[in-house]
């Protein structure tokens, strides 16, 4: 079956404009970087150090009513995140020194304390230093630098280097427009969203090395075609596969969106934005890069006009 | 034809090994014989998935070397008397060095010998003002240090394995940590209490030349000191502090206990924990309760003094008893830690993550429903896509999972909901290959090449290609396991056997599927 026939879609025409756009969401991106150091991000309690609880009531509760009652006790600053069960709730506390599991204890103490008509049993506690915290926070930004540079070299030693650097610039991109999309949605940055970024990488990688591989195998069979016309039809070539694939994937992802629970739903979300903007990058990103480098010198870049 | 056969003897071989490694991993492992269930490796859940605690302590190892430091003054002062060598007075000076105050040349030449003799870990005494100052070499701290974390390790996997719990995991991370973890715990709590406590049991002489009242405003005598007595009312919880005066020296510890047991006292019903002490300490305890008799002795642990109760009669037979107040359970933990020694220095507990048995149930089911979910919205894709082709892959699909599942019990990994995870993506991402391989074998057609040449010419320019991204993703995968923590380990390891397995299912699975099609039925059109 074949949804369509050949394409002959001019990507390349249009690579400013996408270029300005895909810069926006990096910037955007880069402000989520600042904005984790300077406190203004909601991250999990891996990384900030503190207490963390995860409440079953027997019964649906008020959000406001817990916010009144730990407010009232002296948990002013404890962070309360709902769940799509009404019956679950999580209770953040940002702690940096003293006692955790006291404060955990007393925190459980006080929300039985206040509320004794909704038993509840707890879910999961964590509780985590904040030198544990702030390790794992260096350990995160060495892990996605480490396989970026070894993604730069792979890609360098198989193709050429413009290619590994078009591809790290293409990967980063997508890294820096999902960690943007989950600051805006305030979703929480945990070990977990670091995984899906992970993950996201080698995904996006994968689909601008199939194309490439098809640049560079058209590279050599076709000697005199200009540059930009030989990048377009080799994305073209490859377009059937690329949204065949992400399809699948895309698929597997929504399955674990909805059915996958509560724990993996904010890693899922972050997969499901990196399968599509990992897509598109491999598109419309990391093949225009390479624009920018001349490889072989005799190859005009864009077809002569006719006279 | 050969090697068509030989390629499904292969698949066929590999898929059995898979099925038998991982049945056994199954709830189906009941109804196996036993010799099958019984001895392959596992897959193991994770925490996450079975509930459990994961701990990082932090053994404070500067305390280790405090404490060493400590003896070893009371050694040497030991020492000097031994050889009659004049001093004045022996104490500790920071962390590592010991002060050593003389009253004349001639005994600080003699005490600077007798400490080169007899502790060869002393560095050349700095003099200053009459005193001598000895600090203990950097090899010998470091030496102490490695030793209290494996010292505290050992006694910690000796209190856990007292307390029974099956299967945990012990071991060192990093340079002064140890990572616990508690798969199906019940009691978090009281687990913590039992792993945390120090446990330096100590006899030591109450202090009856002053009230302790008294000693709190003008300061203890030289020679003691304030301790407290905790005692916790059972109705209100509230916590009551009295103190004692009680002398330094301690007249016997823990390290001389060779039995430790909980016991029920028969008159008032209640828990009491029975000691026995090892031959010296027994020897040790019936001359200290002989010498004193009328006094009280002490009881102090961690710090805190449990009871003092008064000497009545000198106690031969080196037994010992701790009352007062326990609950059953109390007792029993106090009795475990007390028998598997204490820890060298304090520890603290840096990180805590509990997943309660509940949770764990319910994520093993979300995960179960979303892969099984996620493999049949693809495995329906792609029969409708690709058609006969199609078909082809999905049993590619369906192999690679089995041999998935198989490697994972082999290689006796952990499954945690991100390995779940790392499962459904490469059930999504593993498809890519024969994607890959399908599209360059229509292309191939397209330009006119039967289909026997279009198929090994696709795989053909397919094969790197399909390489390549393959081990992208194994970099990204490589540094997720370098990096991660239980959890997201486990997601490495799905994901990275996923994608290894994924080159062997389908350039060798789809390929005999297709070799079939284009040498033995000679067809002339391909379902693609």
């Amino acid at each position: 079956m074949d949804i369509w026939g050949e394409t002959k879609i001019d990507f390349l025409g249009k690579r400013w404009i996408l270029f300005i756009v895909s810069g926006i969401f990096a910037i955007i991106g880069l402000i989520a970087i600042v904005a984790i150091p300077l406190g203004k991000a909601n991250l999990s309690t891996d990384f900030e150090g503190g207490v963390a609880i995860q409440f079953r009531f027997e019964k649906p509760l008020e959000i406001d009513k817990v916010r009144e009652i730990l407010a009232g006790s002296g948990f002013k600053d404890a962070n309360l995140q709902e769940f799509s069960e009404p019956n679950k709730l999580l209770v953040k506390l940002k702690r940096t020194e003293g006692d955790l599991a006291g404060a955990s204890k007393a925190l459980g103490d006080v929300i039985a304390r206040g509320l004794p008509e909704n038993p509840f049993t707890i879910d999961s506690t964590s509780e985590v230093g904040p030198a544990v915290g702030r390790k794992l926070q260096k350990d995160a930004l060495w892990a996605i630098l480490i396989s970026l540079v070894g993604i730069l070299i792979y890609v360098a030693w198989r193709f050429e280097f413009r290619f590994g650097v078009a591809a790290v610039i293409a990967t980063f991109h997508d890294v820096l427009f999902v960690m943007g999309f989950m600051w805006i949605l305030n979703k929480e940055f945990s070990l977990l969203i670091v995984t899906a970024l992970l993950t996201l990488a080698g995904y996006s990688l994968t689909d601008t090395v199939v194309v490439f591989d098809r640049i560079r195998e058209n590279l050599r069979k076709r000697t005199k075609e200009a540059v930009i016309p030989l990048i377009n039809r080799s994305i073209n070539e490859v377009l059937r596969r690329t949204i065949v694939t992400s399809l699948t994937t895309f698929l597997a992802l929504v399955a674990l969106f909805f059915f996958g629970g509560e724990v993996i739903h904010d890693f899922s979300l972050a997969l499901l934005v990196g399968v599509l903007v990992g897509t598109y990058s491999s598109i419309f990103i990391a093949s225009p890069i390479l624009l920018f480098w001349k490889g072989n010198k005799a190859r005009p870049v864009a077809e002569a006009k006719a006279p | 034809m050969r090697s068509i056969f030989w390629r499904i003897f292969l698949l066929a071989a590999f898929t059995l090994i898979a099925v038998v490694l991982f049945l056994p991993s199954t709830p189906a492992s009941r109804h196996l014989p036993r010799l099958w269930a019984d001895n392959i490796p596992k897959i193991v859940l994770g925490l996450d998935l079975q509930g459990g605690m994961h701990l990082v302590l932090n053994v404070d190892q500067e305390k280790a070397v405090e404490n060493h430091v400590q003896r070893l003054s009371g050694s040497l002062e030991d020492e000097f008397k031994r050889k009659n060598v004049a001093y004045g007075t022996v104490s500790r000076e920071g962390t590592t060095s010991i002060g050593v105050t003389f009253p004349d040349e001639k005994s600080k030449e003699a005490i600077t010998r007798v400490v080169a003799d007899e502790f060869g870990v002393f560095s050349t005494p700095s003099s200053v003002d009459g005193k001598l100052v000895f600090k203990l070499i950097d090899q010998e701290a470091e030496r102490i240090r490695d030793w209290a974390r494996s010292q505290a390790l050992e006694t910690i996997r000796n209190r856990i394995d007292k307390f029974g719990v099956a299967e945990p995991v012990i071991q060192k991370q990093g340079e002064s940590e140890v990572v616990i973890q508690l798969p199906g715990l019940k009691d978090p709590e009281r687990a913590i209490q039992l792993i945390g406590k120090t446990a330096v049991l100590e006899f030591r002489l109450v202090d009856e030349s002053m009230e302790a009242q008294k000693a709190l405003t003008t300061g203890a005598p030289p020679g003691s000191e304030i301790l407290y007595q905790l005692t916790r009312d059972k109705q209100t919880g509230a916590v009551q502090k009295t103190p004692y005066l009680i002398k330094k020296g301690v007249l016997l510890s823990g390290d001389s206990l060779s039995d430790a047991r909980v016991a029920i006292d028969s008159q008032y019903n209640e828990p009491y924990v029975s000691l026995t002490f090892d031959s010296n300490g027994a020897r040790i305890f019936e001359r200290v309760t002989s010498e004193n008799v009328g006094k009280r002795l002490a009881i102090v642990l961690d710090g805190n003094v449990h009871s003092a109760p008064q000497i009545r009669e000198a106690i031969a037979g080196g037994k010992a008893q701790i009352t007062g107040g326990f609950a059953y359970e109390e007792a029993t933990d106090l009795a475990i830690v007390l028998r598997a020694g204490a820890l060298p220095a304090p520890v603290n507990i840096i990180q805590n993550v509990t997943v309660g048995p509940t949770l764990g149930g319910d994520s093993i089911k979300a995960g179960v429903r979303a892969a099984v979910l996620g493999a049949l919205f693809v495995l329906v894709f792609m029969a409708v896509y690709y058609k006969v082709s199609g078909l082809a892959a999905d049993f590619a699909i369906l192999l690679n999972i089995v041999m998935l599942l198989g490697a994972m019990a082999w290689l006796n990994s952990t499954l945690t909901l991100p390995g779940i995870a790392g499962i459904i993506l490469t059930i999504g991402m593993g498809v890519d290959s024969n994607v890959l391989i399908f599209e360059r074998v229509k292309e191939e057609l397209r330009s006119g090449r039967t289909p026997r040449s279009a198929i090994s010419a696709g795989y053909d320019h397919a094969w790197y290609t399909v390489i390549d991204s393959h081990v992208t993703t194994l970099i990204t995968a490589a540094v997720l396991f370098q990096f991660g923590s239980g959890p997201i380990k486990g997601f490495a390891v799905s994901l990275s056997l996923g994608i290894l397995i994924n080159l062997f299912t389908s350039l060798v699975g789809t390929k005999v599927f297709f070799d079939i099609q284009s040498e033995k039925f000679r067809l002339q059109k391909l379902s693609i």
